[in-house]
């Protein structure tokens, strides 16, 4: 059932579904990650909840008007108006009044949340609601998803996705540095709102499948998750939009293959778990490697630590030091130097000693800069230089490495 | 005497200069709530002069520049770049943001910064090519930073990050250039490599103004000098106005007279 699924076996609105899903993640992913550099997560919250009033008066308006009050297109338009209407309350509550963005966001996303319920409410009282599924937009509902629907959200997405690439260059500068881009004559304000329209056309777009509650997950985990593997923006923008896409896909895929279970939060879960994978086994940034490289530092302070307690003939109580240096066959385990131990814990004081000739020196001004106690010394002076210091402590020269 | 000034408008001779200067600002007023950071302030950039400003902190200097190139909103006042209205001349502008005001875990690298200054030359849909990658490398060369075109920027010592960000300004191959505290909290080497990149502008002919802190490398670094404290206090070049009674009108006395008599002054 789960492969024919993915394979897209499973029927006409299974097919439809899958592939609206995947291009409406592609669309999310790619949009989500200049809200997301801009710092802006949270206002597609705000934008999406601010979506249900209009979704709500939408279906009021046609119906009084003697309509299908389901059309999606009039749906959608009807959220656009309101998301819009609430995307400026947002931009005007924290450029105009002292509130803090957050602030703005708390009381713009539950004012209009609260009165989308309200307008579902009265909307069940009405004869023609009864059947209307507009709780659908909530959560995402997919089944019986219509050709035309599926289209609407692949051309919404294909043109978003669309503006965003050409308007990748000021959005992402807007992101690093508003001052330059000011200074350069770029209107920063419209550019921010562009970015907050562009995310409320995915979330528009994502209702139907995905619904207004969740929508904010597709626009932010995938960059979040591209974030772990590269540092570079173009790279996020493309990962983020490749990670979208397998999770709608995917998810759409699995709630097919268990028509009970809303595809909205499936999508999610399935982002969620490449973002899981991301935050743990992504290397320079991921968790395991950062505890990996704090591991290896300690064992080189520790390392060093010994030797120098080795040379200068003093007890080791570190346990984890002891167990180094005798993994390493540089003592017994009663902390008593082998005989490699006895020549690296030489070298070790030696380098010390040099060190400390380099930090009084003026002349060395530079490399002394450099010294934090692990560096090794071959690796700021050259072999004349050091053969300089040597003269200068005096004592054997040949020391065994 | 009469002729001259009829011939021009009744203004002092020197008005033909101002009228062209790289920049000049007339009566910019700029406050946040209600209290006046900067307080009609004119200010006249000479052509190609270095030209610090200087003033305590707070003192709206960073500010002033900010709202000359419509960064901050100003209350009221007016920019004019090589004798024009600033919306048209903004090419010939490059603007060196204070290093701290950008998050530096960015996810870019040092050259993509570098060609954020192409990008009027690159405008939307252009695709990077081998010239402009050329171009970045030869600024980031202008600042000895070529070694590090591929790093993440938040691997950078602040000295190279500022580096990077003065490469960008380079990439604008502008005629006037804004630095927002070029030195704050550099290494000494960085200092060096900056104030020779901007001398070498200066020998190009180019207009250089930094906000600066430093009030003992002045007379060395710059050879004019604007002062502020919400007002002007001072304008012209260092041997004229960098003097004991300026920096104290300047400061307020927060200066100690050790300081002032440790700086290079011109006396009388």
């Amino acid at each position: 059932m789960l492969w024919e699924a993915i394979f897209l076996q499973l029927g006409y609105n299974a097919t439809l579904v899958t592939i609206g899903a995947c291009f409406l993640g592609i669309a999310a992913g790619v949009t989500g990650t200049f809200l997301f550099l801009r710092k802006r997560s949270l206002v597609s919250d705000a934008i999406s909840h601010a979506t249900l009033p209009g979704v709500a008066l939408a279906f009021i308006v046609m119906v009084s008007l003697g309509g299908d009050g389901r059309n999606l297109i009039g749906l959608l338009l009807g959220s656009a108006l309101s998301a819009g209407f609430g995307l400026l309350c947002v931009s005007w509550l924290t450029r105009q009044t002292r509130l803090a963005e957050d602030a703005a966001i708390g009381s713009v996303l539950s004012v209009f949340f609260g009165f989308g319920i309200v307008l579902l409410t009265v909307i069940q009282s009405m004869s023609s609601g009864r059947q209307a599924g507009l709780e659908g937009f909530l959560l995402g509902s997919t089944a019986g998803m219509l050709w035309s629907d599926a289209v609407v959200i692949a051309v919404g997405g294909a043109l978003t996705l669309a503006v965003v690439l050409v308007l990748r260059r000021p959005m992402g500068l807007v992101a690093f540095d508003p001052e330059f881009a000011a200074a350069n004559g770029m209107n920063v304000t419209r550019i921010d709102l562009t970015i907050m329209a562009l995310a409320m056309a995915v979330t528009v777009v994502g209702l139907k499948i995905v619904g207004l509650i969740l929508i904010v997950a597709m626009l932010i985990i995938p960059p979040v998750s591209a974030r772990f593997w590269t540092d570079r923006t173009d790279r996020v923008t493309l990962l983020a939009g490749i990670t979208g896409g397998v999770s709608g896909y995917v998810g759409a895929a699995l709630s097919a293959a268990a028509p009970s279970v809303p595809t909205g939060p499936i999508i999610v879960l399935v982002s969620f778990a490449i973002f899981a994978v991301s935050l743990f086994f992504a290397p320079t940034r991921g968790v395991l490697a950062a505890v990996l490289r704090h591991l290896k530092f300690q064992h080189r302070v520790h390392m060093r630590q010994g030797l120098l307690a080795l040379a200068q003939g003093q007890p080791i109580y570190e346990k984890l030091t002891l167990r180094l240096l005798l993994h390493a066959g540089l003592a017994r385990a009663d902390g008593v130097p082998t005989e490699t131990g006895r020549a690296r814990a030489a070298k070790a004081l030696r380098d010390e000693k040099r060190w400390e000739v380099v930090r009084t020196d003026q002349a060395f001004e530079g490399a002394a800069a450099l010294y934090d106690g692990l560096r090794e010394i071959e690796t700021v002076l050259t072999e004349d230089q050091i053969g300089e210091v040597d003269r200068r402590i005096g004592g054997p020269q040949g020391v065994v490495a | 005497m009469t002729v001259e000034l009829v011939a021009n408008q009744g203004l002092p001779p020197v008005a033909d200069k101002v009228e062209n200067a790289p920049l000049a600002v007339r009566g910019m007023t700029v406050s946040y709530g209600q209290k006046p950071v900067v307080f009609s302030v004119d200010m006249t950039v000479a052509e190609g002069s270095m030209t610090a400003i200087v003033g305590p902190n707070g003192a709206g200097k960073s500010t002033l520049l900010k709202a000359a190139l419509g960064i901050v909103k100003p209350l009221s006042g007016q920019t004019m770049v090589f004798g024009q209205p600033l919306p048209g001349q903004r090419h010939r502008i490059a603007y060196v943001p204070q290093r701290a005001s950008v998050d530096w875990d960015f996810p870019t690298r040092v050259i993509d910064v570098v060609l954020m200054g192409l990008y009027r030359e690159l405008g939307l849909l252009k695709r990077v090519r081998q010239p402009h990658l050329d171009k970045a490398m030869a600024c980031l060369e202008r600042v000895g930073m070529t070694d590090f075109s591929d790093r993440q920027i938040g691997q950078l010592s602040g000295g190279q990050q500022q580096r990077v960000f003065l490469a960008r300004a380079l990439a604008q191959g502008a005629d006037l250039y804004l630095l927002d505290e070029p030195f704050a909290g550099v290494d000494a080497a960085t200092e060096k490599a900056i104030i020779a990149v901007l001398k070498g502008l200066r020998e190009e002919g180019k207009t250089v103004v930094a906000v600066h802190h430093d009030l003992a490398t002045v007379p060395e670094y710059f050879d004019r000098v604007f002062m502020i404290n919400t007002s002007k206090i001072a304008e012209g070049t260092v041997a004229e106005v960098f003097t004991a009674e300026n920096l104290n009108k300047t400061y307020g006395g927060r200066l100690a007279t050790g300081q002032i008599d440790q700086l290079d002054l011109v006396t009388g």
